[in-house]
């Protein structure tokens, strides 16, 4: 995959950071408005997807020094010990706690260990899709 | 509108089936893709269509649409993402080792293929 | 846990340590340290002698499935405590015997032993388990080990075959035993062999009672080389000899003996148990005996006089019913048969037992088991010599020896029969006497060849593999105790009698003793000119005469049908069900998907069809439907044509291309019916899949459809038109019949209540069905580290290419 468009590979890098904001804010709004692990972890793979497609792999990968398998495994534990964490306070495995502060610059904001569970859904999504992504393209 | 949706999914079932049951790999792996598609429109359906706002409950509406089908939906559509990427890759795998895309041949039938 | 559990269990546990045993102390024999044991659990069940001897027993439970009422029920009585003495007693023989007979070098000991032992704990199972289910695991724990015993030598053809032959027909046998104990169980509601036997009178009402009695009889006729049975005993003869002494002459196969004799209290009472166990011993023993002579190989005659003197053990125990069903106090004339059988098993163990071990000496000291090859050895074998005279004429029941008393008596019960008038028996009982009699010629003759074929006549020292001696006196020890033992029971039979048999022929026919009351056993040499000594007397002379005369009649043989025999059949039927099999399974496994798929969605059509039709479960109600918008309709129709494209697209980029808009038009169905988590998902994964398979697209060849046939298009149109059809179908019937409220109401409820969230479906995902999500991105790992490896790690052809290199 190598291409030498000068327009998509310029236009690729704004429209990256757009979606990658986007997915982020996707992310955080999740338990309020759609959005969410699933679909943030997605659309910031689609960012990559589309930077892979303006440039070559080996550039990314120098952008992203990130190897995306431990992505997956530390997105899967940081889910499973979100989950397990609960046992520590003595309530049952998944029990989720949350309450809300007054944090300045946010104003009242929630804090919530669903956020870290799906945090490590984001993680996953994104190392899996980019790990099949990567492996298929790489082949040849 | 629920009955037309199911004639909808039964419409891409029969598609996927067909295409499932050909001799090309690539036509099989479509057909599980149109596969899921026919489910996730199945299972929206047996949870009653348009039949409230939108399940956020900064709708503020007295009647929501059934969340469920749409959690369990959202489970599937990952799911099958990873199923058509792990089908594709064993297809390209097999076409790589047994140099055909052909279901009979790979059996080691001669085909006139 | 009580002592009786420790003494089953402990060769298993025994088990455990042969292996480091062996490898740490191999200097040693292993066969010392496992001597132990026998030796041990011999003097232990001899402590029970003074219990048993008063008719009186022990039990202990110890619970394993109580829920079911399967206990570990250890039950001793006097049928058992013989039983339990004979695998010992035999069993530290053998093993004492084996120590000498097996190389220490050469054999694998640590196998050889840990097969042994587990028979050893396994047939202590099956004679001291009162619970059948307990039983039954411990039955088939002996065809296993018999099974890895016969295989032992297992690089040589023959083994496996006799292997596998006997492992099918017990195991058959001792399925068709489970069923007996099930229907058993069903009838008395209960597990245990004790408490069935207490209710013997109404479970021979039962209708399902014959059933259960044959069921229990295939297991015990298979077990103990019954006709038609007995084909697998003689090929059991791989095994190396001590194995043959102890499981297929002393103990295994009396196994079916005691399940006979312990079921006897429960079936004995029936006319079809007296005739079916009676007619099938006495068959078996004058069949056997009679295919015993012919045979060549010394193992091949000692396995069919084994068959054959287990059919008379079972004839003994089936015409001994009759004491059942006989008012009078005469009725000692029919427990004569069941003191017969006990005894003649104990006698039976004794001189088989040694025979084979003389028969194993002679194979280790020549070379060879071939009466052709061998002859003149009574010189150059003295001992040996003596020890086959003492185990032949015992066999071929000739006085002073124990078999002589066994068989006497033997005659005796039969000859009784012609004066019984139960079950027609007026008119076919002159049969028994006179089968049992030409049986007991042909047992005469196979033991006097085994004497004479081998110790006299010419020596031929050019067809043996090695130059014959005398056996060193280790391999001596076990079969000059047998053989004493039977000189000692010859001459003092009524050491046995009331410390032995008495108990455990009481425990055969408990129903006909007086509370307290015991058997009377009288055993002596003479009695008078009683028939059965004239029949004694016959059998020696005929006996003679034909052994003279065998160089004249033994072609008789020859005119035997070759190709309709047992094993031919059993060859035949074993080839045809592999035959069988491979045809069936290779006609419906073709290696082709699309066969599985059609048999799938076949099965999908059919079932759902015919349930929707025989039960009328379609239902049409479109009354609660949303209404049909102007955009839906458009988004229908784009979906349609998306379908239809896929379908006839040529190219592969074409199809692609339409699978997306099919995927696009899904998520756009997702924002119609307000479910705006789904729409963007799905967008999101459209395109991410769309740029998956546009980069598989350089790795995957065109899109062809490899020249499908008319008709198999119009065959996977039909299937695939059914399943549309079927599954639109169920999604209206689904639609149109709501039997239950939603229970999307909780959720409503308690999304911000519980979970502090407000977006329904997130909540749901990460909250209230976190662990589906959990799992689900860890099935996504799984495929993405899958696809990793499918691609990265390239194994075959020669492993060059494995990218850690």
């Amino acid at each position: 995959m190598k291409t030498n468009d000068v327009i998509f590979q310029t236009v690729a890098k704004v429209v990256f950071f757009m979606i990658i904001f986007f997915a982020v804010h996707l992310f955080f709004a999740g338990h309020y408005y759609p959005g969410g692990g699933f679909v943030g972890g997605l659309l910031t793979s689609g960012a990559l997807v589309l930077l892979l497609l303006a440039f070559d792999m080996k550039t990314v990968q120098r952008g992203f020094p990130v190897d995306f398998k431990w992505l997956i495994g530390i997105g899967l534990l940081f889910s499973i010990g979100t989950a397990a964490g609960s046992l520590l306070f003595n309530v049952p495995f998944f029990t989720h706690a949350y309450n809300y502060f007054q944090l300045p610059l946010f104003g009242k904001t929630s804090l919530h260990t669903a956020m870290l569970f799906d945090l490590g859904v984001y993680l996953v999504v994104i190392g899996v899709t980019m790990t099949i992504i990567q492996t298929i393209g790489e082949s040849e | 509108m629920e009955i037309l949706m199911c004639i909808v999914a039964g419409l891409l079932f029969a598609a996927a089936v067909y295409l499932m049951l050909s001799k090309s790999l690539l036509r099989i792996i479509i057909g599980t893709g149109l596969l899921s598609h026919g489910t996730h429109l199945m299972l929206l359906t047996m949870g009653g269509l348009k039949g409230g706002a939108v399940p956020v409950l900064g709708e503020h509406a007295s009647l929501y649409t059934d969340p469920i089908p749409q959690a369990l939906i959202l489970t599937a559509i990952v799911i099958s993402f990873g199923v058509t990427a792990v089908f594709l890759v064993i297809a390209y795998r097999a076409y790589q080792e047994l140099g055909t895309d052909n279901m009979e041949q790979m059996r080691g039938m001669e085909t006139d293929d | 846990m009580s002592l009786l559990h420790w003494a089953i269990l402990a060769p298993f546990l025994m088990t455990l340590f042969v292996p480091f045993i062996h490898k740490r102390a191999s200097v040693i024999h292993t066969g010392w340290f496992v001597l132990i044991l026998p030796i041990v659990l011999f003097a232990v069940f001899l402590q029970y002698l003074p219990v048993t001897r008063m008719n009186s027993s022990i039990t202990q439970t110890v619970a394993w499935i109580p829920s079911l009422d399967i206990n570990f029920t250890a039950y001793i009585d006097g049928l058992s405590l013989l039983f339990a003495l004979l695998i010992t007693g035999i069993g530290a023989l053998v093993v004492l015997y084996s120590v000498f007979y097996l190389s220490k070098t050469k054999e694998k000991l640590g196998h050889f032993y840990v097969y042994l032992l587990m028979f050893m704990g396994a047939m202590l199972g099956v004679v001291l388990s009162d619970n059948v289910i307990t039983l039954y695991m411990f039955w088939e724990f002996t065809s296993i080990s018999s099974f890895l015993l016969i295989a032992y030598w297992y690089d040589r053809e023959r083994s496996r075959y006799g292997a596998l032959k006997s492992m099918l027909i017990t195991v058959f046998g001792g399925l068709m035993m489970l069923g007996g104990f099930l229907v058993l169980s069903l009838m008395g509601d209960t597990f245990s062999i004790r408490e069935l036997a207490a209710q013997a009178l109404e479970l021979n009402e039962d209708p399902l009672f014959l059933l259960a009695m044959v069921l229990v009889l295939l297991g015990a006729f298979t077990k103990s080389a019954q006709f038609p049975f007995y084909i697998w005993l003689p090929d059991a003869m791989e095994a190396p000899t001590p194995v043959s002494a102890y499981l297929h002459s002393a103990t295994m196969v009396k196994a079916g003996i005691y399940l006979v004799a312990r079921f006897s209290p429960i079936f004995a009472l029936s006319g079809y148990w007296f005739w079916i166990v009676g007619a099938v011993g006495l068959f078996t023993m004058t069949w056997a005996s009679f295919n015993a002579v012919k045979q060549t190989d010394l193992k091949g005659i000692l396995a069919f006089s084994t068959v054959s003197q287990l059919g008379l053990i079972m004839s003994l125990l089936g015409v001994g019913a009759a004491s059942l069903h006989v008012e009078t106090l005469d009725d000692h004339l029919y427990t004569a048969a069941i003191i017969a059988a006990v005894f003649h098993l104990i006698n039976h163990a004794t001189f088989k037992g040694s025979l084979f071990m003389v028969v194993g000496i002679i194979d280790h000291e020549t070379g060879t088991r071939d009466i052709r090859k061998l002859g003149g050895l009574m010189s150059l074998m003295p001992v040996t010599f003596t020890l086959s005279v003492i185990g032949a004429f015992s066999m071929a029941g000739l006085p002073p020896f124990n078999g002589f008393l066994s068989k006497e008596m033997f005659f005796a019960s039969m000859v009784h029969l012609l004066e019984l008038d139960l079950f027609q028996m007026d008119t076919w009982a002159i049969l028994f006497p006179v089968m049992a009699w030409i049986g007991s010629v042909f047992t005469f003759l196979y033991s006097m060849m085994i004497v004479f074929k081998v110790f006299t006549g010419r020596f031929q020292p050019e067809k043996l593999e090695k130059k014959p001696h005398e056996a060193p006196i280790g391999m001596l020890v076990s079969p000059i105790i047998l053989a004493l033992l039977v000189v000692v029971f010859g001459l003092f039979p009524n050491l046995l009698s009331y410390s032995l048999i008495q108990p455990a022929a009481a425990a055969i026919v408990p129903a006909i003793l007086p509370p307290g009351g015991q058997l009377d056993v009288h055993i002596s040499f003479w009695h008078g000119f009683k028939p059965e000594l004239f029949m004694t007397i016959g059998v020696i002379v005929i006996g003679i005469l034909l052994y003279k005369l065998m160089p004249k009649w033994i072609k008789i043989y020859d005119y035997m049908p070759g190709k309709v025999t047992l094993n031919q059949f059993y060859n035949a039927s074993l080839y045809a069900a592999e035959r069988g099999s491979n045809a069936i399974t290779n006609a419906y496994m073709t290696g082709f998907i699309r066969s599985y798929l059609v048999y799938i969605f076949t099965f999908f059509i059919a079932l759902l069809g015919f349930t929707m039709w025989a039960k009328g479960a379609f239902h049409y109600d479109a009354s609660s439907a949303a209404s049909i918008g102007l955009y839906e309709a458009g988004l229908v129709v784009v979906l349609a044509i998306s379908i239809v494209t896929i379908l006839l697209a040529k190219s592969r980029l074409t199809s692609i291309i339409a699978l997306g808009a099919v995927g696009y038009t899904v998520s756009l169905f997702f924002v119609v019916f307000r479910a705006p988590d789904l729409a963007l998902t799905q967008l999101v994964i459209e395109t991410v899949s769309t740029a998956l398979f546009l980069l598989c697209f350089y790795h995957l060849p065109a899109l062809s459809r490899h020249n499908e046939k008319r008709r198999f298009q119009a065959g996977n149109a039909l299937v695939a038109a059914g399943v549309g059809v079927i599954v639109t179908l169920i999604g209206i019937s689904a639609h149109s019949s709501k039997f239950f409220p939603s229970i999307n109401e909780y959720y409503i409820e308690n999304t911000y209540k519980k979970a502090g969230g407000e977006n329904m479906v997130n909540v749901i995902l990460v909250d209230f069905r976190g662990f589906d999500t959990l799992f689900e991105i860890t099935v996504l790992s799984v495929a993405a580290l899958g696809i990793y490896g499918l691609i990265k790690l390239r194994i075959g052809k020669g492993g060059e290419t494995n990218e850690n290199q």
